[in-house]
């Protein structure tokens, strides 16, 4: 970074730490901090889809349709999200790179399970083996945040499904009585009205989401975490910059990033709470019109 | 559970190899100097780099470095999300019957037990070791008690705050730590010889690439640029062919 | 089958250090796997339970000083849920670990005036003490934050009712505020509590090492996934142990919710609701 960094082991300790902390490892670190900013702005809208579609399930008139809902829910949220992530990736990827075979090689003869060998042709590879270096990386981030979503859409299901059951029955019976099929009663009536009861759930939602990110590193990204202890263990000559396990002082930063991050959370949350609350027959919506008055 | 890959394509090195040819992708750990490393940069590092690029160029592939947890680096291969482990992973039966491995470019390196003082009890004691490691095994069946840590940096820590008496992890990593621990930290015991040589992981199904780096080392042995490597990286006194 | 039955006799409960010495190392089993993995869930109950049980009284008492007037009770409240909820318990088991080891190894001797204890301060680095120890720290300020919000929707009329009825202080709150206000809370502590037990797999995953290799249900489902190079057998043996422990946790406290909400008419009883409100 610096052009005196040349030589490290010469350096007094000031620049020493300047040439330390600009290396292109502490750069990738640096970098890791918005690949874990971007993964949360990105599954936050992919997972609340999921979400929407899981709650429509689970209240669909059409019986599998509604097991099948209620099953996603119920089961995701039943088992860790640790234990999740140890498989399902590989088994995502699997999945996608035997449905591309199918259709880009049907007559493939050779099967694809060869032993332990998960075996497809070479133009069903997802991405293609000689694809660019981000190719890969996007898809790795890709599956990262599908899976990611998979977890938090069944959690998401359940707080929607929850907030369309709260909104006033009379409203969608009114809605019915002006003569409004039950397709448009949902989504003019129920939809606009169910997100003040789902805020508190989702706004909870997001703050795990926030805390469940140190996990990506199982999921194949190099995100703080991992990165905080490749810096921070100790380091012999074989590296430019040898010192001791510094670990705790990386993990210190860490701390502070989170508490940060949902300090912030908070406050931008509890704002978006009291627009949703206007004109709403909630205490909260009661309370701002006092207020103003 | 893929890794991103941290480093740059190796270059091809003549035009008229760079046409029509695949892309090996090289499946390292990155944590266990002196085999593999991060560097400063941000770069696979070590003896296994520099030796997977010198053996890509003579095979005369592309290789790609992509970095994985060591847990899930034998699943990740079958899987096909890379074409090769070359992660300083000793060649055993059990490995054998999943993945194929090629021949040896180290030769069967022992492991050693370092502690704070020579004269600890390694065979009732308290021995740390790194979780799922040849070590974690051979310390379960001696008298001793066994600790495991998910990293190597814990096993060590562990012993300098005196949580375990002594920790079991290959030599050649062992070495510059003791090295540079300031007399802190000694070797105690023998050496344990424990699994075989370190050769590279590649799909049972995969037997074209696997000759390909077969020869690749045989003409390295051939001609002592790997003894030179091995000397460069793990010392004089290195173990050689 | 017979030998099967062999492994659940080795292997049952070889978590806790009883059973054969060595885990099953080659030609291992559906059998074996099912049976490790479950013996490994003795310690998730263990830390589980053992912290809800202890996190619930502590939860109480900051949940109190939360919503307490007096600035030195309520700040140190405030900053101890945050702190607890804002931060991932990835790094707080390893902050945590880092501190007990560097405490003296020798114990600390208390003199309570008429005994001496010796405190052995080399159990906390260990996880059946010193995992306990962060993980009632952390479910204490997540139920401490429910417990707060549930104190605050107490209906003034109960309040009132009891200050009709000449009820105060301690009595006041026994037998009125808080019922009132752990049937309020009751189904985001349900949630609480199935998510510290879904958190307890992450004492061996990445806080405190294993002893013997003694370890939880994701230990050994690791461990099997190493051994065998497959990790779609262990690690959905292990989702369906966590499903069950799921549904058992909700039929418990779904029993507990039901005697809670016992005086009120049958339509007004709160249907407990698996809502996930809290994690960690």
């Amino acid at each position: 970074m610096f052009s005196f960094c040349t030589d490290p082991a010469s350096l007094p300790q000031l620049e020493w730490f300047a040439c330390y902390l600009t290396t292109g490892k502490h750069m990738a670190f640096y970098g890791s901090f918005l690949v874990v900013l971007l993964l949360l702005l990105v599954t936050a809208p992919v997972a609340l889809a999921f979400g929407f579609g899981g709650a429509m399930a689970a209240r669909a008139r059409f019986a599998p349709l509604r097991w099948f809902g209620k099953g996603y829910t119920a089961v995701v949220r039943g088992v860790p999200d640790i234990a999740f992530f140890m498989f399902f990736v590989i088994a995502l990827d699997q999945g996608i790179e035997w449905l591309r075979h199918k259709i880009r090689c049907p007559d493939w003869e050779q099967p694809i399970r060869q032993g332990n060998d998960f075996v497809v042709c070479a133009q069903a590879k997802m991405p293609l083996s000689n694809a660019a270096q981000w190719v890969h990386e996007a898809y790795g981030f890709t599956l990262a945040v599908l899976t990611f979503s998979i977890v938090f859409g069944a959690f998401a299901a359940n707080v929607l499904f929850g907030a369309m059951r709260a909104v006033p029955r009379a409203q969608v019976e009114t809605a019915e009585a002006y003569g409004m099929t039950h397709r448009q009663a949902f989504w003019r009536i129920t939809v606009p009205q169910m997100w003040i009861y789902a805020l508190p759930g989702l706004s909870n939602l997001w703050m795990i989401l926030i805390k469940a990110t140190p996990l990506l590193f199982l999921l194949g990204v190099e995100d703080i975490v991992y990165w905080a202890r490749e810096l921070g263990g100790a380091k012999t000559s074989a590296y430019s910059y040898p010192h001791p396990d510094w670990r705790l002082w990386y993990f210190l930063a860490l701390l502070v990033f989170y508490l940060g991050l949902t300090r912030v959370s908070e406050i931008v949350l509890g704002r978006i709470t009291a627009r949703l609350s206007h004109g709403q027959a909630t205490l909260g919506g009661q309370a701002l019109r006092k207020g103003a008055g | 559970m893929r890794k991103f890959i941290i480093a740059t394509t190796a270059l091809a090195l003549s035009a008229g190899l760079a046409l029509a040819q695949e892309t090996v992708r090289m499946g390292t750990e990155g944590a266990y100097p002196p085999y593999n490393f991060i560097n400063d940069n941000g770069e696979v590092d070590g003896f296994e780099r520099e030796l997977g690029d010198e053996l890509c160029k003579r095979a005369g592939l592309t290789c790609e470095w992509v970095t994985n947890d060591w847990d899930s680096i034998i699943p990740n291969l079958v899987s096909g999300n890379y074409d090769t482990i070359i992660a300083g992973m000793s060649i055993t039966p059990e490995r054998d019957e999943v993945i194929d491995f090629t021949q040896e470019y180290l030769p069967p390196e022992p492991s050693a037990y370092v502690a704070l003082s020579p004269d600890v009890d390694l065979k009732g004691g308290v021995i740390a070791a790194q979780t799922g490691t040849i070590q974690a095994a051979y310390i379960a069946e001696t008298g001793a008690t066994l600790v495991e840590f998910a990293t190597p940096d814990e096993t060590i820590a562990a012993v300098k705050n005196g949580e375990a008496d002594a920790v079991l992890a290959d030599k050649s990593y062992l070495d510059p730590i003791v090295a540079e621990s300031g007399g802190m930290l000694v070797f105690a015991g023998d050496p344990v010889p424990l699994g075989g040589g370190v050769g590279m992981g590649v799909r049972e199904s995969d037997t074209e690439l696997k000759e390909k780096f077969n020869q690749a080392i045989s003409s390295m042995k051939a001609d002592g640029t790997l003894n030179a490597l091995i000397r460069k990286w793990f010392g004089e006194d290195a173990a050689t062919f | 089958m017979n030998s099967c039955l062999e492994t659940i006799r080795d292997y049952a409960l070889r978590s806790i250090g009883i059973g054969e010495r060595l885990l099953p190392r080659a030609d291992i089993t559906l059998c074996e796997q099912f049976t490790l993995i479950g013996s490994g869930l003795i310690w998730n109950i263990y830390f589980g339970a053992l912290a809800l049980f202890f996190g619930f009284f502590l939860a109480t008492a900051v949940a109190l000083a939360r919503g307490a007037r007096n600035a030195l009770l309520r700040k140190p409240a405030q900053w101890f849920i945050f702190v607890f909820r804002g931060s991932p318990l990835f790094i707080q088991f390893f902050l945590f670990y880092e501190a007990f080891v560097l405490l003296p190894k020798m114990g600390i001797d208390i003199n309570l005036g008429f005994v001496e204890i010796t405190a052995e301060t080399r159990w906390l680095t260990r996880a059946w003490l010193g995992a306990l120890i962060v993980l009632f720290l952390n479910t204490a300020a997540y139920s401490g934050e429910i417990f707060y919000g549930a104190l605050r929707a107490v209906p003034q009329g109960d309040i009132e009712a009891a200050d009709a009825y000449g009820l105060t202080g301690w009595r006041k709150f026994r037998r009125i505020v808080w019922p009132t206000m752990l049937r309020l809370a009751w189904p985001a502590y349900t949630n609480e509590a199935i998510f510290l037990f879904h958190a307890t797999t992450l004492v061996y995953f990445s806080g405190f090492p294993a002893w013997q290799q003694k370890g939880d249900a994701l230990y050994y489902a690791n461990y099997f996934a190493d051994k065998t190079f497959n990790p779609f057998i262990p690690y959905p043996i292990l989702a369906g142990y966590f499903i069950l422990l799921t549904l058992a946790i909700i039929a418990v406290f779904g029993l507990i919710n039901r005697r809670l909400n016992r005086h009120l008419p049958q339509e007004r009883r709160q249907m407990l609701r698996f809502r996930p409100n809290y994690i960690r």
